[in-house]
């Protein structure tokens, strides 16, 4: 069946996931469902403990069995300890069929890749992956269907029980002995525990898994104890040195320079710019770059950010220091200066990532956004991005809170080198849609921006503005007028993964990687 | 902006920083045992990469060198704008270019006249000849300062306070006025110092140089902000001249204008800025 995106999602990956396709991107607005609820098991008797001795304590008291789904966080990022040494468990105890539910994994977990192999695990859900874990999914190692999902559209499938988690495994910087989490104080901090509220509450059982245990009680708490089964001590919950690291040093890369001032002079020159717009962006050079600039021009034209959301990193804490930005609200902390500034600035404050990005709550902050900034590893002339099959087939990357924030802001802009090494960044068809052209406004290259033809409001504010524009279509033809058209690359008929649109309808799929063959 | 042909990622599309000129480099960039993959790039980029209009120029290995006649060779056959000779002493130095490029546009079948050359004064000597290189070749379109060799030449040392090329930059600006062409001031290195750079462009520009040699895209936008006239430079100078127009006809001399005395003698400065504008992007009047 054809989606709305124009991608052939086959019948039975529909009869398989119980799925619709993708309609729009609006398609679900208004609505109607009820919330899934966790088995609670009461805690009356005061004299009982949480505590554990070992992974394995939690996961038998837990009633850990064969077919069940294990959820995790990411805010280690890439010195996660936390997956591997759950599952390395798991996989000593010979449990089998094990769904993880992760709002995301990285390199740092390719050490889960043999219990793929093995079956332990036969089931991933996630924002996206890197490394082995995407080439076992890619090369048709996992048994299942991997589930690619944004940040807001996990917390929507936890929420409306499309996904059921029957262990929550939350990483705690510190904790006390009854289950309150806190982010920060201690040797692993990682700023908020945004992603792990939805599993603490959604959950039947939840462990908190700490290196710190601190006096009773832990508060504020980012995750209460009033959630929390079990308290676990490890020697490590992850790698400092890769959970953040010290501020990027601001790129000198005078092509993403570039980049960035044009994103700057588009975004002063939208009606949005003016004081307590809302704004977001990543963590590229190009984005950080685009960041400082605009903080010179809000200076001096007095204008200021009224909130900042999402992943974020020291620049943006050096505009709300400077007063620049009312509130940060923040979801996950890409540097120890972001770290640092959620601890000591109130005006910097931790929120859920359903907060941040739920579809199917009552309203998110992605919604209220009038800038989101972005990346994308290609963008087709519809628009479309991508943002986790690599150009070789390869998954490689995360949805994260691309396709919300997208959906959300009243000008998305996504910038791009024109081209990725060799391969052209904007193309005729992306490999695989994972966000859909429709919530995306502007394209900026280091060749030129092309704004949307669906923003006819935004091509005509920017008449008489001095920046390359040109459609869509002459990027792509520069592209490929540079270094050719790419042949497609060949897939296996097998559908290895779903894309997962925000609303749980299917945008795209990706399929087992095959050999590439020359043609005759 | 040089660029090094040895690096083929470096000149597939500077055109997108905006720079006039570019100066695709086959001299001091590129190494020693690379000189001939180095015109094989260039000359693939002189023939398939669409520059947008921007100048290109290339500068070739010294006359005391084997590589610069082949490298005049690959120039012409590729389509080169203009070649810039390196180690520039004497008008002979032109003439000796000149001579193989003519030999080449015969050999390829490009236009006779068509390639124009351009001057790197890197020593004493070179720069007290300014005025004959300037006048040695109907080709020759311009000079430039290579401070580097220069200050070594002076035994000196580039201090970024100028002192050190004070008599070059004004000798040689003299003598390329004197032969009616263009100037070009020497690079600046240090790319950590913006403010430094800026300094030197607007000192440069006063001196009365026609631009600046660049190593970095970021040095472009500095470049063109001090040489881009300004708002009022443009109002003023079209006032001047309709000024002068117009009491020319009616037989004066010397008037004002917004308080300042103002003769024919101001009148050519005064269309060269309304020409600087245009060539800028800036003018949106009718002169």
């Amino acid at each position: 069946m054809i989606n709305a995106v124009g991608r052939e999602i086959p019948e039975e990956v529909l009869a398989a996931t119980g799925k619709k396709v993708f309609e729009g991107a609006y398609a679900y607005d208004n609505y109607e469902y009820k919330k899934a609820a966790p088995t609670v098991r009461a805690m009356v008797d005061p004299n009982r403990s949480k505590m554990v001795s070992s992974i394995r304590e939690a996961l038998e008291k837990c009633g850990i069995r064969d077919g069940m789904v294990l959820s995790f966080h990411h805010h280690f990022r890439e010195g996660d300890y936390v997956v591997n040494m759950v599952m390395e468990e798991v996989h000593n105890m010979g449990i089998k069929d094990i769904t993880i539910c992760a709002s995301s994994l990285g390199k740092a977990n390719d050490a889960i890749v043999p219990y793929i192999e093995d079956g332990t695990i036969v089931g991933i859900q996630s924002s996206g992956v890197r490394g082995k874990i995407g080439e076992a999914i890619s090369t048709g190692k996992l048994r299942d269907l991997a589930i690619m999902r944004s940040h807001g559209g996990r917390v929507r499938a936890i929420e409306t029980g499309e996904v059921h988690i029957d262990i929550a495994f939350i990483g705690a910087p510190t904790c006390d002995e009854y289950g309150n989490c806190r982010p920060n104080g201690g040797k692993s901090d990682c700023g908020v525990l945004s992603y792990a509220m939805a599993d603490a509450k959604y959950a039947d059982k939840v462990v908190a898994v700490t290196d710190c245990l601190v006096p009773f009680p832990n508060v504020p708490a980012s995750i209460s104890m009033s959630d929390v089964d079990y308290v676990c001590v490890v020697d490590e919950i992850g790698n400092p040195a890769k959970i953040a690291t010290g501020a990027a040093k601001p790129t000198t890369d005078v092509r993403k320079l570039m980049m960035a001032d044009y994103c700057t002079q588009f975004v002063i020159h939208t009606p949005y710019f003016k004081e307590g717009f809302s704004y977001q962006t990543g963590v590229g050079g190009a984005s950080i770059a685009s960041t400082i600039s605009l903080g010179k021009i809000m200076e001096e034209r007095g204008i200021h950010m009224g909130f900042g959301v999402g992943g974020i990193t020291t620049p943006m804490c050096d505009l709300l220091e400077r007063g620049l930005i009312r509130t940060i609200v923040d979801t996950q902390d890409f540097d120890l200066g972001a770290i640092e500034s959620i601890k000591k600035n109130p005006n910097h404050i931790e929120i859920s990532a359903s907060e941040y990005a739920n579809p199917m709550n009552k309203g998110a902050y992605v919604n209220r956004l009038d800038f989101v900034i972005l990346a994308a590893l290609e963008v087709d002339v519809n628009f479309n991005c991508n943002v986790v099959v690599g150009s070789d087939g390869m998954i490689t990357g995360a949805q994260g809170g691309h396709p919300d924030t997208a959906a959300g802001a009243k000008c998305t802009i996504v910038i791009a080198p024109l081209l990725q090494g060799r391969i052209p960044a904007i193309c005729t068809n992306v490999t695989t849609v994972t966000t859909p052209g429709e919530t995306v406004d502007v394209v900026i290259t280091d060749y030129g921006i092309a704004i949307n033809p669906r923003r006819q409001d935004l091509i005509e504010c920017m008449k008489g503005v001095n920046l390359p524009f040109c459609t869509i279509e002459e990027l792509r033809d520069k592209a490929y007028s540079i270094v050719g058209e790419p042949s497609p690359v060949q897939f296996d008929d097998r559908v290895v993964g779903v894309i997962e649109s925000r609303d749980g309808t299917v945008l795209d799929v990706v399929r087992k990687i095959k050999e590439f063959t020359f043609d005759d | 902006m040089f660029l090094n042909c040895q690096k083929p990622s470096l000149i597939k599309d500077p055109y997108i920083y905006g720079p006039d000129s570019i100066m695709l480099d086959l001299e001091d960039a590129v190494a020693e045992n690379q000189k001939d993959a180095a015109r094989y790039s260039l000359y693939h980029a002189l023939q398939e990469i669409d520059y947008r209009g921007v100048e290109r120029v290339v500068r070739i290995n010294g006359l005391d060198t084997p590589h610069w006649r082949e490298d005049i060779r690959v120039c012409v056959a590729g389509g080169a704008d203009t070649i810039r000779i390196a180690k520039t002493e004497s008008a002979q130095d032109v003439r000796t270019v000149e001579e193989a490029v003519l030999a080449a546009e015969r050999e390829f079948g490009r236009p006779e006249g068509s390639t124009l050359l351009m001057a790197a004064l890197e020593s004493c000597r070179g720069v007290l000849n300014a005025l004959e290189i300037c006048e040695s070749s109907e080709r020759l379109i311009g000079i430039a300062l290579s401070g580097g060799d220069y200050t070594k030449d002076l035994q000196t040392k580039i201090t970024g306070t100028g002192v050190e090329l004070m008599g070059a930059r004004q000798h040689m600006i003299m003598a390329a006025r004197a032969a009616g062409v263009q100037c070009w001031d020497t690079v600046f290195t240090n790319l950590d110092d913006m403010e430094g750079f800026r300094k030197e462009t607007e000192m440069i520009k006063l001196m009365g140089f026609d631009g600046k040699s660049l190593v970095n895209p970021r040095q472009i936008r500095v470049v063109h902000e001090v040489f881009t006239p300004t708002e009022k430079d443009i109002i003023f100078a079209e006032k001047v001249v309709r000024e002068i127009d117009d009491k020319k006809a009616k037989g004066i001399g010397v008037f004002t204008v917004d308080g300042k005395m103002i003769d024919i003698a101001f009148y050519d400065g005064a269309k060269r800025t309304i020409e600087l504008a245009k060539a800028s992007g800036v003018y949106e009047g009718d002169l």
